[in-house]
């Protein structure tokens, strides 16, 4: 029986297939199907810059248009990846900017990215139209103003809680006049003044603006001001509003909100004073998205806002919302899907005793399509976790942060067992899980046979033995990334479930039992891992069977990199050469 | 007062977790039967032993501790923020594994120290007066907060002005018609303290067993074995001799910042005073006592 289509007729099924997962699947149909599907694939997602070369992609996908990218491991977010460790961008603009010209679109996420870099964007990329750099550091304004100054049809510019090496407001002069294309411009990272006339002028001839992010920098007058001249935003992130409030500053602000019929999503905020609040009633019934989570507005300032968001799907916000903020919540915005509830005090020393587990538990019960969590929380109890998993079993992720560590259900001393057990058995769409609070080995054993979807897993803090690292290595079926740190296993389980990591994005591992001779061996058994251990001194000035401080595995077809730094030792796969950091310089 | 060290307390429950040496012969024949044993990667020559990796550092701890060898202590997450610190030779019977002859060994670069961007989290120092014990150190990265957070809330000012205002109220409240009274308390070798509220508690004694079930995993049990006879029927002074006698002694800092023992006073005059709690070790808290003295005195 002849099945064999048309390429054509192929080419054209395929590309309606914008899920790169099925694409994937596509691609490994047989060699016909790879070729149309590689021919056909305009946004490339690679989740681990390390795992191919830019060579390798640009030559796969020759109608690139879209490039997201991600660098360093998830853990760097706190510190635990030392500076210089890697994730540079260089070496990918570089290729694209030869083999692929036609790329519009570059995003970017914990990338060290520099302004020749940005300026090698400007200047190779002909229809480039959006720059997305999420947790990116390495640039200064300058390169920024390249960009600006550069691509004529740029529509899309967002950095995103950047480290940008700030030397004035200027860049944003650089978008010549011409320039009417912007969609959504976000520089709240950003600390320097920009010249509002500027970017009033800016905003006033982008009639697609829809997304506008500000930085503190920018005052109230500021903000009503270029309102007035974008009512079309669906999305705005607001400067600061701590200034001090003048009447007609007031109800002018206010008017201008209210004219912003479209508005969906509202963030920015930084610390707020209670006394500008009800400028924004006017939109809250239309609000799908609101981050407070900069905002110092307390209870009950923060009641009066969110019963008015009956629309509500996304939220964020600090822990002084409270129980009873959370229980309001609960009543008022049943549209809920996503809450995330940061700690105002963001160290060991947590202070608000009036957030508890009872606030995420009212959640559960009164938003039925709750189904992403963030939490922060001094304490925990089995209870309610048993009782929010009971009640949504359709979360999907959950991250639960218990600021504690080891801190037990603090009503009846066990371990945080079962509670985590009825999250992992009910929940049977959870695809990312962040557990915490005390946990022994057991704990693991029902994530590992429960949790079947569960792509990422964080763990801090918790098991007892070697145990918890073969349970979750040997079970959680579809385990993508898994990090670890302060967890007392050792060589046994991670030797065990080698072949698990090759299915796998990738592993982190610090401050656990690991040695240096067990990623020795495991890097010479499994060719196709990259075994970083990332640690100040030389692993062999150490016996090999003493503990690394940190490690990072994952899978690539690209061989081991070779932009290490002195502090990353990755063992030579000719073990005659040993272990080596093959730095250029 | 001596700075507290982290030293190699466990801190959890003690008598719920094997030792490592069970933990790895759970491994060997876990309930699925499987024989991990027979399938295992090992570093040594084939028909040897890998040895049982035993961190020295958890065997000093007390004797009287049930040890949980395989636990890393929370002092090495601190100790890890500021200094890249390696016990050496902390592992025993390294045996003919590894010990730096097998042939991966060379390295191919010369083992001149590199300058090594740190993590940049310090360790925080308390801020209070020199009499005050030292408090926990930071530990990198934990709580999970990314840094633009971290250093937007710094600099955040109404935040900040509005904690101190609620903390002097919480310090400044006391006497029955306040809801509540929390303090908080602080453990010498402890990684992090909790808070309580003084007005749940009627005594000396129920704060006592309160303390001691907060902190059980740190103290050795002592609060009850002391002379031999039981909790009941225990009044303040019985307390006080108890908490003498014991290893750990619970101490608080009052109105005036000093640090006096707890149980020396009459229970509704401590609740007026108390700021803070501290449950250090009695050989940090013989000074104390003679000052309680000197301030009986002055009031009576």
């Amino acid at each position: 029986m002849n099945l064999r289509l048309p390429s054509k007729v192929l080419e054209h099924i395929i590309s309606f297939i914008d899920s790169n997962e099925d694409r994937n699947s596509v691609s490994l149909v047989c060699k016909s199907w790879f070729e149309t599907e590689r021919k056909t694939r305009k946004r490339v997602f690679v989740g681990n810059c390390y795992a191919i070369t830019p060579a390798a992609v640009a030559r796969r996908f020759p109608e690139m248009r879209s490039l997201t990218l991600k660098g360093k491991p998830h853990f760097a977010d706190y510190n635990l990846v030392p500076d210089g460790w890697g994730g540079y961008a260089w070496p990918w603009i570089e290729a694209m900017a030869k083999k692929s010209p036609s790329l519009e679109e570059i995003r970017l996420k914990r990338m060290v990215v520099t302004d020749e870099c940005l300026e090698l964007i400007a200047a190779s990329f002909k229809d480039f139209k959006v720059l997305v750099l999420t947790s990116c550091e390495g640039f200064s304004t300058d390169g920024i103003a390249a960009i600006a100054a550069t691509c004529r049809n740029l529509r899309v510019l967002e950095l995103r809680e950047c480290i940008v090496e700030d030397l004035g407001g200027d860049w944003l002069s650089y978008f010549p006049e011409t320039s009417t294309s912007l969609v959504s411009l976000d520089f709240s990272c950003l600390d320097s003044e920009v010249k509002l006339s500027d970017l009033e002028r800016l905003v006033s001839r982008s009639p697609d603006l829809k997304s506008l992010k500000l930085n503190p920098a920018v005052t109230v007058d500021g903000l009503e001001s270029l309102l007035r001249r974008a009512p079309q935003l669906t999305e705005l992130g607001t400067g600061s509003f701590s200034a001090e409030l003048k009447p007609e500053a007031f109800s002018k602000l206010s008017e201008a909100f209210t004219n912003c019929k479209q508005l969906k999503c509202l963030s920015g905020l930084w610390d707020v004073l209670p006394e500008y609040l009800p400028a924004l009633y006017s939109v809250c019934p239309g609000l799908t998205s609101l981050n407070l989570s900069y905002a110092t507005v307390r209870m009950p300032d923060l009641v009066e806002l969110l019963r008015r968001c009956s629309k509500l799907q996304k939220l964020w916000v600090m822990d002084l919302i409270e129980d009873k903020g959370l229980e309001t919540v609960a009543s008022c915005c049943k549209e809920l899907r996503e809450l995330r509830v940061f700690p105002s005090v963001p160290d060991l020393d947590a202070t608000n005793v009036a957030l508890t587990e009872q606030g995420l538990v009212f959640v559960s019960q009164g938003c039925p399509k709750l189904e992403s969590v963030l939490y922060f929380c001094v304490q925990f109890t089995n209870a309610a976790l048993i009782t929010i998993a009971r009640n949504r079993p359709n979360i999907k992720c959950f991250r639960l942060c218990v600021i504690e560590p080891f801190a037990p259900d603090y009503k009846t001393n066990e371990p945080l067992d079962k509670g985590f057990k009825a999250i992992a058995e009910r929940c049977k769409y959870l695809q990312r899980l962040s557990v915490s609070g005390l946990l022994t080995d057991k704990a693991f054993k029902y994530i590992a046979k429960h949790a079947k979807k569960v792509r990422m897993l964080s763990v801090a803090f918790a098991g007892d033995s070697d145990l918890m690292l073969h349970h979750l290595l040997s079970g959680c079926e579809s385990l993508k990334k898994l990090e670890i740190r302060d967890c007392p296993f050792g060589d046994t389980a991670l030797l065990e479930n080698a072949s698990k990591l090759e299915t796998m994005r990738s592993l982190w591992l610090s401050s656990c039992f690991v040695s240096f001779g067990a990623c020795k061996l495991l890097s010479q058994k499994m060719p196709r891992l990259n075994v970083e251990v990332i640690d100040e001194h030389p692993p062999e000035t150490r016996p090999e069977s003493s503990p690394v401080e940190r490690i990072y595995i994952y899978r690539t077809v690209a061989g081991p990199r070779l932009d290490m730094p002195e502090f990353v030792w990755t063992i030579h796969k000719n073990p005659e050469i040993g272990v080596s950091h093959l730095a250029i310089k | 007062m001596s700075e507290s060290v982290a030293a190699e307390h466990d801190y959890i429950g003690l008598t719920e977790f094997p030792t490592m040496e069970a933990t790895m012969s759970d491994i060997t024949k876990n309930e699925d039967g499987l024989n991990f044993k027979a399938t295992e990667l090992r570093l040594g020559l084939p028909g040897s032993e890998s040895p049982e990796r035993v961190d020295q550092r958890f065997l000093s701890i007390k004797s009287s501790c049930p040890v949980s060898g395989a636990k890393r202590v929370f002092s090495d997450a601190i100790n890890g923020s500021n200094k890249w610190v390696f016990s050496s030779g902390s592992t025993t019977a390294t045996g003919d594994v590894g010990s730096g002859s097998g042939p991966g060994s060379s390295a191919v670069k010369d083992g001149k120290s590199t300058t090594f961007t740190k993590p940049a989290v310090p360790v925080k120092e308390q801020k209070s007066s020199a009499t005050a014990p030292a408090s926990k150190a930071q530990v990198v990265g934990w709580p999970p907060i990314r840094s633009f957070r971290k250093n937007t809330m710094a600099s955040s000012q109404s935040l900040k002005q509005g904690n101190n205002s609620e903390i002097k109220e919480a310090e400044a409240k006391s006497g029955p018609e306040q809801p509540c009274l929390y303090v908080k308390v602080s453990m010498e070798g402890a990684p992090y303290l909790r808070k309580i509220d003084l007005k749940t508690y009627k005594s000396y004694l129920e704060l006592s067993s309160a303390l001691e079930k907060m902190f059980s995993c740190f103290t050795i049990g002592q609060f009850g074995s002391h002379g031999g006879c039981g909790r009941d029927g225990l009044n303040e002074s019985r307390l006080t001799d108890l908490l003498r006698g014991s290893e750990y002694v619970v101490t608080y800092e009052d109105k005036d910042s000093d640090w006096m023992l707890v149980g020396d006073v009459p229970w509704e005059m401590f609740l007026c005073s108390c700021k803070k709690l501290r449950i250090m070790k009695s050989s940090e808290a013989i000074g104390l006592a003679p000052r309680v003295m000197e301030k009986c005195r002055s009031r009576n």
